[in-house]
């Protein structure tokens, strides 16, 4: 026998999941409110971490901020995993288009040996930053407190992932596996590359979540992102004849615009708790902003030369700018 | 010789991947059960790209199988070319 | 000068590798010690990470791309569950006891992983392994959420959903698979990935997520079958990253083996005894039946752990300690388990039953040494109290395991009348087994184990004082609603009632 069920109207029993309705009120939940509020286990944590005995296995005390909720600090994209791969499936389409763009057109090879040395020379060795970010994102959603915090840094984390195999193939494109060794060299010895790299690994060296989350994806990505993809790609690069590099970088720019926005809520609503999170995200602010900044500068130097100083003070001003509106001034 | 296997979710983009495994691997034994489709071999397995893009009559990425893979065992040995599973012994 | 550059072709393994490993450095400005801190504790050699084979090269816009179209077909065909009214198609309404359990119990030992393999995809110093790890964290998450999402309708209609989250932290039951999850993510990182990524997705998880998975398809459940399978096309990759994890250690050094042996020993039984509770789901709570329990172990413990264990033997890895154990106990322990639940059931947030004798006779084909000899007569005994108006409850406290927290519900592996019941003093305190397999896990670690929360105690801690209505307050369970036998349960009268709508004119 054939039902056809469509036609039964039947009174649901409640609305939504208990926790919900304790926080939003009786009425149907969201997706990204059911797969994100209150789903890491609060209470009654088993053992102690045998590698890290004075904690627990979830501990909001691994960092300085404080928090009386930590499901405050609300990803206002509501990415959960599947609104977040279909975006990133999405660009990922996009990219590939660009790339056998630029590939089947021969574009990569119109280009002139200044122009592609620029390319190369800066944006190869930012496959090794990536990858450092990668895993300044993974150490933020593993120690972080609370889902809606570390569940974005983990998307994060796999974009940072992507980026530099996007900018590896971009290496590819327009150098071979040649370009990729000699990035890695520069990134190693090049005295330019020595204070990214070095700011690189002091944050890998950091082990509050929080503060770790200021210095790469406020600080560092802050200052990089504009100066790299905008200055030197969209305006410096492309002014010249050779817009094929901004076709292979569009998901970085893209990806940029969106997740600064994740970035500056999460700061927004933490300085706002209390004054005391905002002395301390003002002190972590001010101090790795100002060492990414003389980090940049070697680095934009590669592309714009003498004006690498000027672009670098530029882009500070502007990101004053922009964490101001977050309650934070430098 | 120890089964390796592999398991399918049951639909139509997996028919010709199935009908390309029983192709390339004779020995194998085929399990339909609710929604999936089970595919035992003494031994070795081996999921070739050119069999299944016969099948399918376009190309296909191997990698594609991870769509409808619901589960497998034994040691994955994957190129642009082949998925082989296998024990050692 | 013709810049054209002969591209060199490159295979999926050369450019995987460009991909991943060639991205990592040996760092200067700090240690690899500082940088790496948990790779030494545990006592794990490794001598070259270069070593390590890749298992699955997704690079990310593949990853992005494949993983939008499983995305893409769960949440079609979940929308289409809930629009339709999809629940209504359940064979019976009983079943859902089994998804009540998963999603306290299980979802969030998916969201645990995936905080674990954050870790350990952080802490490795190894390129190759990090991202493996990595791609498994956000996996994980997908899973609980796709779970949670699935769930989410039956909540709308059917009780013992609704407090998925407090119970998580709080009732005894799901205290099983938090405190092994916990018990994993408090190891070292290689620990936790002989605990997580080897014994309980290679050895143990087809168990749950293939034959329950069928039989949920069996039994009219799309949309756990469709969570299912998409979460176990995840394991497959998860699987292989398990697999290769032992392959590597036990590559890397001689003086891995006893370590890793011992590990594997310890997750086999913690794992065994956590997953128990599939037998039940899948003998009982499935009211039409693909399988039984025993059929589903001989082809994914006995057939493929067997393949696994003569494989690796080459490393001089022996089959766990506990297997022979684990095999007496298989024609048991779905009974055992459902006879406890039954008893227990006021303090379940899910419903359990007697069986109808058209399932006892089922039973019996199936386990044709051991139901009607030492089950039936109990279930027979049980009905007579039941019919009598006089049903059976077990209001005194179950005597929990102090390492995996199940209550003492277990016969010795030989004699399968008496109870199995272990102790030992430590510290001038007493603590109680279900097992020898948990007696020495807990022998071997006492200083973890004696941390263990154990919920009984907790019972007359305040705010609860002994008081069960206060204790059922406390962990969110609505008493004659969420609890009890099925039979004459909210749930039942509902679900008959909407059937009724749905197949009348009325």
């Amino acid at each position: 026998m054939q039902i056809d069920l469509r036609t039964v109207a039947i009174q649901p029993q409640r609305q939504a999941f208990d926790h919900l309705v304790r926080r939003f009120g009786d009425k149907a939940a969201s997706r990204y409110q059911e797969g994100s509020y209150d789903i890491q286990a609060a209470e009654n944590l088993h053992y102690r971490p045998t590698w890290d005995p004075d904690h627990q296995l979830y501990d909001a005390s691994l960092t300085r901020i404080v928090m009386a909720d930590w499901y405050a600090l609300k990803d206002p994209r509501q990415f959960y995993y599947s609104t977040y791969t279909l975006t990133r499936a999405r660009q990922q389409e996009t990219a590939e288009a660009n790339f056998s763009f630029v590939e089947s057109r021969g574009l990569a090879d119109m280009l002139s040996d200044e122009l592609r040395a620029v390319a190369l020379n800066v944006l190869v060795p930012l496959r090794h930053a990536a990858w450092g970010a990668n895993q300044n994102n993974t150490t933020v959603c593993g120690y972080g407190y609370g889902a809606i915090f570390t569940q974005p840094c983990m998307y994060h984390a796999m974009d940072n992932l992507g980026i530099a195999q996007y900018l590896s193939r971009l290496g590819l494109l327009l150098g071979d596996t040649e370009a990729l060794d000699a990035g890695k060299k520069a990134w190693l010895d090049d005295a330019s590359w020595q204070p990214l790299r070095r700011y690189v690994e002091d944050c890998l060296a950091c082990r509050d979540p929080f503060e770790l989350f200021v210095a790469q994806n406020l600080a560092l990505d802050g200052l990089l992102y504009p100066l790299v993809y905008e200055r030197i790609v969209d305006q410096h690069l492309s002014a010249q004849g050779a817009s094929a590099v901004a076709m292979l970088t569009q998901f970085m720019s893209d990806w940029f615009d969106e997740t600064r926005k994740w970035v500056d809520a999460v700061i927004k609503v933490a300085a706002a708790e209390s004054d005391a999170n905002r002395a301390v995200l003002t002190e972590w602010t001010r101090q790795w902003s100002a060492r990414a900044a003389s980090a940049m500068v070697p680095v934009v130097e590669l592309a714009l030369g003498s004006g690498a100083d000027e672009a670098v003070g530029e882009q500070l001003e502007a990101f004053r700018a922009r964490v101001l509106k977050t309650g934070i001034t430098l | 010789m120890s089964t390796v296997f592999i398991a399918l979710q049951a639909n139509e983009e997996t028919r010709p991947i199935i009908e390309a495994i029983e192709i390339d691997n004779p020995q194998a034994i085929v399990h339909r059960q609710p929604a999936m489709v089970k595919i035992d071999a003494q031994g070795r397995l081996v999921i070739r790209r050119a069999t299944i893009e016969e099948q399918l009559g376009r190309d296909f990425d191997l990698q594609e199988i991870h769509i409808n893979l619901i589960s497998l065992t034994g040691h994955v040995v994957e190129d642009d070319e082949t998925l082989t599973l296998s024990w050692n012994d | 000068m013709d810049m054209k550059v002969a591209k060199k072709k490159l295979g999926l393994k050369d450019k995987y590798k460009l991909m991943t490993r060639d991205l990592g450095w040996e760092p200067s400005y700090h240690s690899k010690d500082e940088l790496y801190p948990y790779m030494n504790y545990e006592g794990i050699k490794i001598h070259d990470w270069d070593k390590w084979e890749d298992p699955f090269r997704l690079t990310m816009d593949a990853y992005w791309k494949y993983q939008a179209e499983k995305e893409r077909k769960f949440y079609a065909i979940i929308d289409a569950h809930a629009q339709n009214n999809g629940h209504l198609n359940l064979t019976d309404a009983r079943y859902l006891s089994a998804l009540k359990i998963f999603l306290q119990a299980i979802s969030p030992g998916e969201y645990a992983a995936h905080r674990g393999f954050a870790r350990v995809g952080r802490e490795f110093p190894g390129v190759g392994p990090q991202v493996a790890c990595q791609m498994q964290a956000i996996d994980e998450i997908r899973h609980a959420q796709t779970q949670i999402h699935a769930m989410s309708n039956y909540n709308r209609y059917y009780n013992g959903f609704h407090a998925f989250a407090d119970q998580r932290d709080r009732i005894w039951y799901t205290s099983v698979a938090r405190s092994f999850f916990d018990d994993s993510m408090s190891a070292g990182p290689f620990e936790f990935m002989i605990a997580i990524g080897f014994s309980f997705e290679y050895v143990l998880t087809n168990l749950l997520f293939v034959p329950f998975m069928s039989g949920a398809a069996y039994n009219g459940d799309m949309a756990t079958v469709t969570f299912g399978f998409s979460a176990q096309s995840d394991e497959a990759r998860h699987m292989t990253l398990g697999l290769e994890v032992i392959k590597f250690i036990l590559e890397q050094d001689p003086d891995n083996l006893p370590i890793v042996q011992n590990w594997i020993d310890k997750w086999f039984w913690r794992g065994f005894r956590v997953l128990g509770l599939v037998s039940t789901m899948m003998d009982y709570m499935l009211p039409k039946r693909v399988m039984s329990w025993r059929e589903a172990w001989d082809i994914y413990g006995v057939e493929n752990g067997g393949a696994l264990f003569k494989d690796l033997a080459r490393y001089g890895i022996k089959p766990p300690r506990g297997w022979d154990d684990a095999e007496k106990a298989i024609d048991h322990m779905s009974h055992q388990f459902m006879l406890g639940l039954y008893q227990w059931s006021f303090g379940t947030a899910f419903h359990s039953w007697i069986p109808s004798d058209a399932d006892m006779d089922w039973l019996a084909g199936k386990y044709p040494h051991t139901f009607d000899k030492y089950y039936r007569p109990r279930w027979k005994h049980i009905k007579k109290l039941a019919d009598a108006g006089t049903p059976f409850k077990n209001y005194g406290l179950a005597r929990l395991c102090q390492t995996c927290q199940l209550p003492s519900v277990f016969t010795e592996p030989d004699d399968p009348t008496l109870t199995c019941h272990r102790e030992t003093v430590y510290k001038g305190e007493k603590y109680q087994f279900c097992s020898d397999g948990c007696q020495h896990i807990f022998e071997n670690e006492p200083e973890k184990y004696i941390q263990a929360w154990l919920p009984m105690p907790q019972l007359f801690q305040d705010p609860i004082n002994g008081d069960l209505g206060e204790w059922m307050k406390w962990v969110s369970l609505l008493d004659g609603k969420d609890n009890g036998d099925y039979a004459g349960s909210e749930d039942q009268k509902n679900f008959e009632a909407w059937r009724g709508l749905a197949t009348t004119n009325q």
